[in-house]
């Protein structure tokens, strides 16, 4: 065993890469779930933005303009599942999955052509004076510029719910949607509009698995983030900061068995390798354990003016 | 369920009475990944295209890709059966007993199982002797590590996986004295991020050299990213990462023999056998060693290639102990395949436990 081999600077700046695609796609899947919707498509919308981001961002060169095409595209894939589950008020949990599915499968046809080619990646950006802080300026301050912005986005998201009007009408659209229609507010535009902002996300989220993490387009590449994303908005009681905390421990423990493991650490493998799942179900149970998590009230339900 | 699978089974038939005009033999292969993942899978789907090539019209080839392993594959497998398919192919270890469950069910249906070691009088099982190119490998490796440290991404603990980090640890260490291996374990064939992360953590650790045994491109994308990290493409050329990181790879050629089991099937020849090829028949490929290598390390590294191929040197020759330090094999012995198929020890020098 030679844990002296982990350099802990590394091991920082990479866990905050790993964790910045899942949690993308959680603050988006946030906003939603404020709003009162239930998308389990993220996994799908994920994996869209994954491969519209790569092929936009082969054709063009452009990196930065993949990851907006890669958020356009998710959110228009999210309208689909707006349509069905606001207008034609299907069920959000069966839809959620179909959009999945329909995710996995468009995206691998789309990709096809793209299989083994290779991106520019984004450069990072050293924050002048910050990132010449020792230690703490290489592990913080010497990222791609989606790192930083993932983290604004959860900054802005707290600040919208916690602030704003518009975040509290969303906030009343998610709790009861009933009183909110009563008092006049358009329950399924905001709605639709909740729903195309977690595209969005999880089509960033996706897309830097596919332009930064990785970089290349492979098949089924997300691999079942969106899936730990859902856990993670769960396991953040929905709150925006929790949210940042929850992918990062995710994040961290997922690279830090990677290296226990190289450092030989000598913990059987087995456990090394369960742990993110673990210490994510361990602290949802504890969560649920303290009672009311602040699930919204309307979580899930469809809603009709008629009724 | 019991009503979705009679009408299941209703509408297979229905399709295997209306397509029996169409082909005399179908034949079926079980994927567990992708066809577009640029390894493993993608190798032996080329097998199968080769296979619709060759005998055009008279075969017709059904496949079912990232199929997880364990009771899926047997719901899939039965699928294939019902819809008439005479011979499967399930092409990864994990399929091993549900392969043996569904072929007692279909004692007609032939199927061939890739990796394992179970047969039975339907079932028969090939494999490639992938360990005689991560010798070359393990050679390449020893000779260009700066750091002497080498990273190996392992997917499961099983023995083809084993004998492939003992073969390349070996030929390493007799390249290289001071050589270490620092193994980590996936617990996935597939998964692109996770076996990315698993480089970069290699990498972060000093490893200058990645072997992998998971079937991604992904690796490859980390090593390139880093800069002075040499990579091997695995069951694929890979080529798009050469001529660095990617210096050489190990090439699954399955081709041949999908043609030839599924020419047995037509001509009514069939029977259950064990294969187990290496680079001398051609079942393995030793992709170009590509100009980023020395050129006498290259010589070295083809001259073990063909010393391989011929059969006059084995890639487990004595004196070889194991782990703790026990004799395996004696001064110029040779490793009999019985122990190379379940080989579930590291050799001395290893370092770590191999997960139970």
């Amino acid at each position: 065993m030679d844990l002296s081999s982990i350099n802990p600077v590394l091991l920082i700046a990479s866990l905050m890469v790993s964790a910045t695609p899942i949690m993308l796609a959680a603050i988006g899947e946030t906003i939603v779930e404020k709003a009162g919707v239930l998308n389990l498509g993220v996994e799908g919308m994920m994996i869209t933005g994954a491969v519209v981001g790569f092929v936009v961002g082969i054709n063009t060169g452009s990196p930065m303009l993949g990851f907006l095409a890669a958020a356009v595209a998710s959110a228009i894939l999210s309208i689909s599942f707006g349509f069905l589950t606001l207008y034609l008020l299907s069920n959000q949990v069966a839809t959620g999955l179909g959009l999945t599915l329909v995710g996995l499968g468009l995206s691998a046809l789309i990709g096809k052509p793209y299989e083994g080619m290779k991106s520019t990646t984004l450069d990072p950006i050293e924050i002048p004076i910050l990132s010449d802080i020792p230690i703490v300026g290489k592990m913080l301050f010497a990222h791609d510029p989606m790192v930083y912005f993932s983290i604004i986005l959860v900054g802005a998201v707290w600040a919208f719910l916690k602030y704003s009007r518009a975040g509290l009408v969303l906030r009343a659209v998610g709790e009861n949607h009933n009183a909110a229609h009563a008092l006049g507010y358009k329950v399924v535009r905001i709605r639709m509009l909740a729903i195309m902002f977690g595209g969005a996300c999880s089509g960033l989220g996706g897309a830097y698995i596919s332009l930064v993490r990785v970089p290349q387009w492979t098949e089924g590449m997300t691999a079942g983030a969106g899936w730990i994303a859902l856990a993670i908005v769960v396991f953040a009681s929905w709150k925006p900061w929790r949210i940042l905390l929850g992918a990062y421990l995710f994040g961290g423990v997922t690279v830090l068995q990677l290296n226990l493991q190289a450092a030989g650490v000598a913990i059987p493998v087995e456990y090394l390798s369960m742990s993110p799942y673990l210490i994510t179900i361990i602290v949802l149970v504890f969560i649920s354990a303290l009672g009311n998590q602040g699930a919204p009230a309307s979580l899930g339900r469809s809603f009709h003016a008629s009724t | 369920m019991s009503l979705k699978s009679i009408l299941t089974g209703a509408v297979a038939a229905l399709g295997l009475t209306t397509g029996a005009y169409a082909a005399d033999v179908k034949v079926g292969f079980v994927y567990v990944g992708p066809v577009g993942d640029g390894g493993w899978t993608y190798e032996h789907n080329k097998g199968r295209l080769a296979v619709e090539e060759h005998f055009g019209d008279k075969v017709e080839t059904i496949f079912q890709e990232s199929v997880p392993e364990g009771a899926d594959s047997e719901r899939v497998m039965t699928q294939m059966a019902l819809q008439g398919a005479d011979l499967i192919f399930t092409t990864s270890f994990g399929y091993m007993d549900p392969t043996i469950n569904v072929a007692a069910k279909f004692p007609n249906v032939k199927f061939e199982h890739a990796t394992g070691y179970k047969r039975s009088d339907n079932v028969s099982t090939y494999s490639a002797r992938f360990y005689e190119g991560r010798a070359i490998q393990g050679h390449i490796a020893g000779k260009m590590t700066k750091t002497n440290k080498i990273g190996y991404i392992g997917s499961f603990p099983i023995p083809e996986v084993i004998r492939g980090i003992n073969s390349a640890y070996i030929h390493a260490k007799k390249a290289n004295p001071n050589v270490e291996f620092s193994i980590i374990w996936a617990y996935t064939w597939f998964d692109p991020a996770k076996e990315a992360d698993a480089a970069k953590a290699l990498i972060e650790q000093g490893a200058d050299v990645i072997l992998q045994h998971t079937d991604s491109t992904a690796p490859q994308a980390a090593a390139e990213k880093a800069g002075n990290v040499v990579t091997f493409g695995q069951a694929s050329d890979m080529a798009e990462y050469g001529p660095f990181p990617r210096v050489s790879s190990i090439i699954d050629n399955w081709a041949p023999y999908y043609i030839a089991r599924t020419q047995a099937v037509l001509d009514g020849t069939w029977t259950s056998i064990d294969t187990w090829d290496g680079i001398g028949a051609g079942m393995v490929g030793i992709g170009e060693i590509s100009s980023a290598v020395p050129a006498d390390v290259k010589a070295e590294a083809e001259a073990l290639r063909d010393a391989l191929a011929s059969g006059e040197y084995h890639a487990f020759t004595g004196p070889i102990n194991k782990q703790d330090g026990s004799v395996w094999l004696a001064e110029g012995e040779t490793a009999d395949d019985g122990t190379l198929a379940g080989m579930n020890f590291y050799v001395e020098g290893l370092t770590g436990d191999i997960p139970q």
